[in-house]
C-alpha cells in the first residue's frame, strides 16, 4: 500500500514527444511504470517507442481515456500552454494531473485552479519532481535508484531536498511508502496538509518526513492539523533560514499571511505541533532513525 | 521584475488609468523644462520631484553623501522626523525643481528598504502637484492561501502596510477576485464605503480600481502597490505612487514590459546568471555556492551557516543543466571578490553528475582555481563524476555528504 500511486496506476503523458517528456517516459517505463498511453495534438494514431516499449498516441486526453482507462497523467507540455493541458485532463475526468512544468504563469493557474474546484480530480504540481511509490510506480522525473520500498513517507515542495531525504532514509535502511514533491510555485494542487492527511490515513506509513521551505504559510497550516490529527512520528526541516528577506517574496506578499513565511516561524510553528526538527538537512534520515529506535 | 514609478504610470495610463501629468527627467535642466512644461499645462507651478529607484520608502529616505551615519541609521530603523531633507521633493518654482534635481541626481539615497548600501538616483521623475484631502492603501497580489487574486486597501494610506498589519490588521480591508467573473463593482463600492467615501468620489475609486485591476490582470502582474492612493480636495481618486512588479513567469507575452527592465538597478553577477537563466542571488557571505534545486541550495546555504561560515551566494543550475551553463555558473561565483572558498552539492536527479564535473572541470581549466572547492556528488552516474575530478589533477575536495562538504569547506576556509 502507499498513497494515490501504486501498480495499478494507468498513466497517460501529456506531451509525450517533446524531449522532457520523451526522456522521461522511457525512464518511468524503464521503473515499471503502466504508462498506457500519450497525448499530443495532431499526432494522434502515432506511436512512442523507447527500448522495447511502445505506447500510442491520441490527438486528445478524452480519447486517450477512453480508449486505455488511464486515471492519472504526467504533463511535461511547454509553460505557455501547460494551464490549458491541466483543464483537458481534468476535464476529461483523470483522477490524479502531476504537472511537471516550470515556470507556468500565475495567472493561468489561477483560473486552472479555480477550474479543479468541485472536480473529481486531484492535482499534485505544478512545478514538481512528481510522486513514486518505490517498485511500484514513478510518476516523473526523480532518479528512481535511489528509491526503497518501505514504511517513511516523504513531502517536500522542493525536488532534489526530496532526493536528499530519501537517498539519506536509504542509507539508514529505512525504505519509503511514498515520496511527493508537492511543488515549488506559489499555486500547487496538493499542499503540505493535504499529503500528510494521506499519509496519516495510509496504513502502511508507519512515519513522515515534511520538508518545507520559506514563503506562505502551508507549513504552518500542516503543523497546526498534525498537532491534533497524527500520531505517527513526524521528521520536519525548513530550508532557508539563511535567505535574506524580501529577495524572493513580493513586499506585501509578507502581510497576507500575518508574519507568517519565515523560517524560523515555521521551526516553531512544527515544533510546538510536537513535529521532530532538525536544523540541519542532513540530519533528516538519520533523525528518523533515531525517532523509530532503529 | 520590477520597475520605476514613472514606467509603472505609463502602463496604468496605457490601460486607461487616469494619473497626475509627468515627466522623467535626468538631468537638473531636463527637471527644469519639465516643471515650466507641466505648470503651462496644468496652471499650477506646484510640482514634485521623486527620486527613480527600485526600492520603497523613498520619501523618509535620505541622501547618503550628506547625511551622517545617525541620521541614516533612523531612516534604516523608519524613525519618522528625521533631519533633512527626503528623496520626495515639493517644490513651487521651476529653479527649485532643477536645484531638487541637483542635490538627487547621481547621489545614493538610503531608504529603509535599500540597506546601509542605498541605491544610486540616475534619473528624476518630475510630477504635477496636487492638493491632498485623504491618503489610502491599496494593493493588488496573489493570495498563496486562497490561491487567488486579492485586493487589499486602508485608511492608513501613506504609512508603511506591514506597520498596520502588526498593529491593526483589523483596518486591512480585503475582497477576493474569482478569475470567471474578475472584480466586481459591488467588490469596490464595498470597499469605497467601508473606507468612509461617499458621493462622486465613490464612482471614482470603482473607476480607479477597476482600471488598475484591468492592469493588473492584462500585464501579468505579481504585485501593483498605490501607496499612497489620494482622494483630491475636488474628490477625484488618483494613484499618487505606483509600484508594480512583473510575474517572471509571464513576461514571454509582454515584450513591451521587458523593455521596461533597468540593469542599472541589478547586480552585475544577476545580470549574468539570468543570460543563462540560473537562479541566482548575491548575499554577503564568503562561500560561494553551486546547486542543483532551489530547495536544496537553501539548504545547502543553510548548512554552510550551522558549520559556522557564511553563504556568498544562493544559486540554482536547475535540473537541465548543460556543461555550458554549469561552466557559466561556476565563472559567476568565482567572479565575486568576497568568496574564500566554494561548495558544489548536487543531488543528480535529471541532472547526470559527470555533466557536472565536466563543467566544473572546463571552468576550472579556463579561469583557474584560486579557492579551496568542495565537491559533493549524489545520484545519476555518480561514480563516474567522481573518477572525473579524482583522475582531472586538480585540487578538488570531494566530500561524501551535505554535512562532510560543509564541513570540509567550513575547514578549508578558516585554514
Amino acid at each position: 500500500m502507499s498513497i494515490l500511486v501504486n501498480k495499478n496506476t494507468r498513466l497517460l503523458c501529456q506531451g509525450i514527444t517533446g524531449s522532457a517528456g520523451g526522456f522521461h517516459c522511457g525512464q518511468m517505463l524503464d521503473y515499471g511504470t503502466k504508462l498506457v498511453g500519450g497525448v499530443t495534438p495532431g499526432k494522434g494514431g502515432t506511436f512512442f517507442e523507447s527500448g522495447s516499449h511502445r505506447v500510442p498516441i491520441f490527438n486528445t486526453v478524452k480519447e486517450a481515456v477512453a480508449a486505455t482507462g488511464a486515471n492519472a497523467s504526467v504533463i511535461f507540455v511547454p509553460p505557455p500552454f501547460a494551464a490549458d493541458a491541466i483543464m483537458e485532463a481534468a476535464d476529461a475526468d483523470i483522477e490524479l494531473i502531476v504537472p511537471i512544468t516550470e515556470g507556468i504563469p500565475v495567472r493561468d493557474m489561477v483560473v486552472a485552479w479555480r477550474y479543479l474546484q468541485g472536480k473529481n480530480t486531484r492535482m499534485i504540481g505544478p512545478n514538481c519532481p512528481g510522486i513514486i511509490t518505490p517498485g511500484e510506480c514513478k510518476i516523473g522525473i526523480m532518479p528512481g535508484h535511489i528509491h526503497t520500498p518501505g514504511r517513511i513517507g516523504v513531502l517536500s515542495r522542493s525536488g532534489t531536498l526530496t532526493y536528499e531525504a530519501v537517498g539519506q532514509l536509504s542509507r539508514v535502511g529505512l525504505g519509503q511508502s511514498t515520496a511527493i514533491g508537492i511543488g515549488g510555485d506559489p499555486i500547487i494542487g496538493t499542499r503540505h496538509i493535504d499529503a500528510l492527511k494521506l499519509f496519516n490515513d495510509d496504513p502502511d506509513t508507519d512515519a513522515i518526513i515534511m520538508i518545507g521551505e520559506i514563503g506562505g504559510a502551508n507549513e504552518e497550516e500542516a503543523a497546526a492539523w498534525a498537532k491534533i490529527h497524527v500520531k505517527k512520528p513526524i521528521v520536519g526541516f525548513i530550508a532557508g533560514a539563511t535567505a535574506p528577506p524580501g529577495r524572493r517574496m513580493g513586499h506585501a506578499g509578507a502581510i497576507v499571511s500575518g508574519g507568517q513565511g519565515t523560517a524560523e516561524a515555521k521551526f516553531e510553528a512544527m515544533q510546538a505541533a510536537g513535529i521532530h526538527i532538525v536544523r540541519s538537512p542532513a540530519e533528516m534520515g538519520r533523525k528518523m532513525a533515531e525517532v523509530l529506535g532503529i | 521584475m520590477k520597475i520605476h514609478e514613472y514606467q509603472g504610470k505609463e502602463v496604468l495610463r496605457k490601460l486607461g488609468v487616469t494619473t497626475l501629468e509627468g515627466r522623467v527627467a535626468y538631468t537638473p535642466s531636463e527637471a527644469h523644462d519639465a516643471a515650466v512644461a507641466l505648470a503651462a499645462s496644468t496652471g499650477s507651478p506646484v510640482v514634485v520631484v521623486k527620486s527613480q529607484i527600485h526600492a520603497g520608502g523613498r520619501g523618509k529616505g535620505r541622501i547618503k553623501e550628506h547625511s551622517t551615519d545617525e541620521v541614516l541609521e533612523q531612516v534604516l530603523r523608519g524613525e519618522d522626523n528625521v533631519a533633512g531633507k527626503g528623496g520626495v521633493r515639493v517644490v513651487k518654482t521651476a529653479a527649485d525643481a532643477a536645484e531638487a534635481a541637483k542635490d538627487l541626481l547621481g547621489n545614493t539615497l538610503v531608504t529603509k528598504q535599500t540597506g546601509i548600501h542605498g541605491s544610486k538616483v540616475r534619473k528624476v521623475y518630475v510630477e504635477a502637484g496636487c492638493r491632498i484631502a485623504r491618503e489610502l492603501y491599496l494593493a493588488i497580489l496573489l493570495d498563496r492561501a486562497k490561491s487567488k487574486v486579492l485586493i487589499m486597501a486602508s485608511a492608513e494610506g501613506g504609512t508603511e502596510i506591514e506597520e498596520v498589519a502588526e498593529h491593526s490588521p483589523e483596518k486591512i480591508l480585503k475582497v477576493w477576485i474569482d478569475p470567471v467573473v474578475g472584480l466586481g463593482a459591488w467588490q469596490s463600492r464595498e470597499l469605497a464605503f467601508a473606507l468612509g467615501m461617499s458621493g462622486k468620489t465613490v464612482g471614482s475609486f470603482v473607476k480607479l480600481l477597476a482600471g488598475l485591476y484591468r492592469a493588473y490582470d492584462q500585464t501579468d502582474a505579481s504585485m501593483l502597490e498605490i501607496n499612497p492612493l489620494i482622494v483630491t480636495e475636488d474628490g477625484e481618486c488618483l494613484p499618487l505612487d505606483a509600484k508594480v512588479t512583473f510575474d517572471d513567469n509571464g513576461l514571454f507575452r509582454h515584450p513591451e514590459v521587458v523593455e521596461m527592465r533597468d540593469l542599472d538597478e541589478e547586480e552585475p553577477q544577476e545580470i549574468e546568471a539570468s543570460k543563462y537563466d540560473l537562479s541566482y542571488v548575491k548575499l554577503d557571505g564568503e562561500i560561494g555556492c553551486l546547486v542543483n534545486g532551489a530547495g536544496l541550495a537553501m539548504a545547502t546555504m543553510d548548512i554552510i551557516k550551522l558549520y559556522g561560515a557564511e553563504p556568498a551566494n544562493f544559486l540554482d543550475v536547475g535540473g537541465g543543466a548543460n556543461k555550458a551553463k554549469v561552466t557559466a555558473a561556476f565563472k559567476i561565483i568565482t567572479a565575486d571578490p568576497a568568496v574564500k572558498g566554494i561548495l558544489v552539492n548536487i543531488f543528480g536527479g535529471i541532472m547526470k553528475c559527470d555533466v557536472i564535473a565536466d563543467g566544473v572541470l572546463a571552468a576550472v581549466r579556463e579561469t583557474g582555481l584560486k579557492v579551496p572547492l568542495v565537491v559533493r556528488l549524489e545520484g545519476t552516474n555518480v561514480e563516474l563524476g567522481k573518477k572525473m575530478l579524482a583522475e582531472s589533477g586538480l585540487a578538488v575536495i570531494p566530500a561524501d555528504s551535505m554535512a562532510d562538504a560543509a564541513e570540509k569547506i567550513v575547514a578549508a576556509v578558516r585554514a
